[in-house]
């Protein structure tokens, strides 16, 4: 029997990226905050000290920092017509688990989706006609547009010490920075990191090709920054334990460097760990949550009543709560029908490795997110007639860290093992890098998040279940950008290369991206979207869903900076509309 | 010592003569660690001596000792291995072991009821039994070639394991002999960090701010490692990354 305690204004399921913000402007506001963590407390001292923090093997192969699936994971099957079976090891993707969610352990990578990206329907359909779309994708517009965003894409980089170059400010181009990105009303908030050897051929290269390179936007801080929130964030300095690890410097923009330490100031805000919630409760009309249950570290359960429900954990826990709560009606892929679990979504992403017999890059210096990118064939920044597909993604050259247990590559043909497998690491794990190619992934019909029948999480709660593959568009335009990425990448000179575009099947097994979109889309029809554009609950107007949960398909950019913007957009919807009239605000 | 790419006749002659692989690597290429066995301190907690004698023949077979330096035995990455089988890893502390199991579909990964520690016991009984029913000997006393032949027929799935599929088995133990070679030595493995100096990486970062912009410039530092730390081998800096010591390049 659930203790029941006493009522809040605001509940915050999920104290990561989303939810700290959120917490810290709404406690600061004047409401009573409680933030439920499933995971525990974790700080850069002691959690990721030296030198423990350089350990490849604990925090890359042994997911130190992400979720345990012992307690909970998700099933997963390529179609509908098989059985889906639990992911008993992490993979493809890798969740966070604990305070700041999977922002611990981010690459860094702060991207603003194109205006394109928010209007990918409208715009096609405008562009090519039907034809361009196939018939079973459901990909849609937002409900926003960039114009409406831009000032949350500015206030998300100011309080994450974004390091970047401006390429469009307020529409005048700036040589150097990214021409086809949406005009900015102000720059990035320090400037780029360094560029790397790689980096630097890379944008020769690119030059000569007529391209625009300019260095990749990171959340790895290229010098001491003081935010909104009066929060530090050091300088970086490129030792290159980043991704999938955190930062020792306090130099990576996270929630623990940005957010927390004012956070844990806030009188109104109290933070509860090991507090896994398991259900949204709704009145007897199921249109209004009054509570949510969740269960502590010895087992007992608790009902935490709140005037107002936020759902901030990652993709996955967001749709799961919604469906297993009960709150809007679960997608139908047969009949088309409903909306919670539509519009799952991932990446394509896909590489060319170029190797060199006579130069060293020293690629273990690095930093997350650093790199040197084109973004030509992102979007709809290229022409897409008769190439048959829609969506594209950024080039980098990627200096983001290369450790030899995970990064060693080899040229195509050299045998997995033996005495030659030895020679080509041993000669080419410091003359090779690669460009990273970050393709989009629309949505499709098949494609969905609804609750598994036969497994069950420690809870005994039915786990998510995954119906995904990539469809004919991601394969043929992983197939187009790739090579276009290999002509690049022979343009610089390596004695070989290896092309790999993503045209298999999909797989849960090897590490592609943590960029797991969808399952509950905004969008301004509440036939094909969960929540409204202000990411509320079309059916329950006292919750609200943030996260990459809310992008009704993926762009061909990290998910991050989407997820930072749509977050202020959120708030603000929240702080200046329903705090003075609760209601649907759509 | 074998050449790397040597093989055939030579070698076999070489190995017939000597043995042993590990009796055939010059003591300079092998550092100062020991040639066979645990090193100093090194207890096995779950590996039997069959097991560990598998092992040892397996991964230095996987990444051999050879004229660039010491190979994954040499590293000990049977010892690495002993220690990941008895604790989280093995036992699959983080992973999802509720049933049903099924076998599922190469994209759904693993599925197998056992954990890597019950399926490093099975595999290999059955390939010491397969080899001792086809060579008369297990895997450990066969010559490197027939070693090789076994590990390739376990890579493409042609050997027939009962437990787990032959493939699975062989890219856990692939896996494991990388992770083994390659991690900080505080696991135990990348003894003497073997693995590091065979591929320049410097193992736990300096401070890089004013070496990244060298472009093209080798990076040749003593590798340090995490135990370095611990023990107080490694000069530190002000922010507790160690200062790396270069060597001096005579070309």
């Amino acid at each position: 029997m659930a203790t029941k305690l006493k009522p809040v204004d605001v509940v915050v399921v999920g104290v990561g990226l989303a939810g700290s913000i959120l917490a810290k402007e709404l406690a600061e506001a004047g409401l009573s905050v409680v933030g439920l963590e499933r995971g525990r407390w974790r700080d850069t001292d002691p959690d990721f000290a030296m030198p423990h923090a350089h350990d490849e093997l604990r925090y890359v192969k042994r997911h130190e920092l992400m979720q345990d699936l012992s307690r909970e994971t998700l099933t997963f099957r390529n179609n509908a017509a098989e059985t889906a079976l639990p992911m008993r090891q992490l993979g493809s993707f890798r969740p966070g688990e604990g305070v700041g969610g999977a922002a611990v352990h981010w690459g860094g990578l702060t991207w603003r989706f194109l205006p394109w990206d928010f209007e990918t329907r409208s715009r096609t359909l405008a562009r090519y006609g039907k034809g361009q779309i196939a018939d079973d994708c459901t990909s849609q517009d937002w409900g926003v547009s960039y114009d409406d965003l831009e000032p949350h894409f500015d206030r998300f980089e100011h309080l994450y010490g974004i390091s970047g170059r401006a390429g469009n400010l307020k529409g005048k181009i700036i040589p150097g920075g990214n021409p086809h990105e949406g005009p900015r009303s102000r720059d990035y908030p320090n400037p780029p990191l360094k560029t790397s050897y790689a980096g630097s051929l890379f944008k020769q290269a690119a030059e000569k090709m007529g391209y625009k390179p300019f260095p990749s936007p990171s959340g790895a801080v290229s010098q001491p920054y003081t935010n909104e929130y009066g929060s530090t964030i050091n300088g970086c300095v490129y030792c290159g334990y980043c991704q999938f690890f955190g930062c020792e410097m306090g130099a990576k923009a996270s929630p623990q460097t940005a957010v927390l330490p004012n956070l844990m100031k806030q009188k109104k805000f109290e933070l509860r760990t090991l507090a896994n919630v398991v259900k949204v409760n709704l009145d007897s009309a199921k249109k209004r949550a009054v509570s949510v249950t969740y269960i502590d570290s010895r087992g007992r359960e608790f009902e935490q009543p709140a005037e107002m429900v936020l759902l901030t954990s990652y993709v996955f826990n967001n749709a799961r709560l919604m469906l297993i709560s009960g709150i809007g009606k679960p997608y139908d892929p047969i009949a088309n029908t409903g909306v919670v679990g539509r519009n799952y979504a991932y990446q394509t992403p896909s590489s060319v490795t170029l190797f060199f017999e006579d130069k060293v890059f020293n690629q273990f210096m690095a930093a997350g997110g650093m790199g040197v990118t084109i973004d030509e064939f992102n979007g709809d920044n290229f022409d897409h007639s008769g190439l048959g597909f829609i969506g594209g993604g950024f080039f980098q050259a990627a200096t983001s860290g290369s450790r030899p247990i995970e990064v060693r590559p080899v040229p195509r043909g050299t045998p997995r093992w033996g005495a030659e497998w030895k020679h080509a690491v041993a000669k080419y794990f410091n003359r090779s890098f690669g460009i990273a190619i970050q393709g989009a992934c629309q949505s499709y019909r098949g494609n969905y998040l609804d609750l598994d029948p036969t497994y069950r999480d420690a809870y005994g709660l039915p786990l998510l279940r995954m119906t995904f593959d990539r469809h004919e568009n991601e394969h043929k335009m992983s197939t187009w950008l790739t090579h276009k990425a290999a002509e690049l990448a022979k343009a610089i000179g390596p004695s070989k290369i290896n092309v790999t575009p993503r045209t298999e099947k999909y797989t849960i097994v090897p590490y592609q991206s943590t960029h797991n979109t969808g399952g509950v889309a905004m969008g301004g029809d509440p036939a094909t979207s969960a929540v409204n554009k202000y990411l509320q609950s079309w059916d329950v107007p006292n919750v609200f869903v943030v996260g990459a949960s809310a992008f009704p398909q993926n762009g061909g950019y990290n998910p991050t900076g989407t997820v930072g913007a749509l977050t202020f957009h959120a708030l603000a919807a929240i702080k200046n509309r329903y705090l003075k009239r609760a209601g649907p605000l759509a | 010592m074998d050449e790397s790419g040597a093989s055939g006749k030579g070698r076999r002659r070489f190995l017939k003569s000597v043995g042993a692989l590990s009796a055939s690597v010059p003591a300079a290429a092998l550092g100062q660690q020991h040639s066979h066995g645990a090193a100093k301190g090194e207890k096995y907690m779950f590996l039997s001596a069959a097991e560990v004698a598998f092992l040892d023949a397996a991964v230095a077979r996987l990444i051999p000792a050879d004229e660039l330096g010491p190979g994954a035995k040499e590293a000990g990455v049977a010892y690495f291995i002993d220690q990941q089988l008895f604790g989280g890893f093995g036992t699959m502390a983080k992973m999802y072991r509720q049933g049903p199991h099924a076998e599922g579909t190469p994209q759904q990964g693993y599925q197998s009821p056992l954990t890597p520690q019950e399926v490093y016991r099975a595999a290999i009984a059955e390939v010491d039994a397969g080899c001792v029913k086809q060579h008369g000997r297990p895997f450990a006393k066969l010559e490197a070639k027939q070693q090789d032949e076994v590990l390739r027929a376990l890579d493409e799935g042609k050997f027939p394991l009962e437990a787990v599929p032959a493939r699975f088995f062989f890219n856990l133990l692939l896996d494991n002999t990388i992770e083994g070679f390659f991690s900080d030595p505080i696991y135990g493995g990348n003894r003497d960090k073997i693995g590091w100096k065979l591929v320049g990486f410097p193992g736990v970062a300096a401070v890089y701010t004013q070496h990244i912009e060298k472009y093209g410039v080798p990076y040749d530092a003593l590798p340090i490692s995490i135990v370095d730390i611990l023990e107080g081998k490694s000069v530190l800096d002000e922010t507790g990354h160690p200062k790396h010591v270069l060597l001096v390049r005579k070309d």
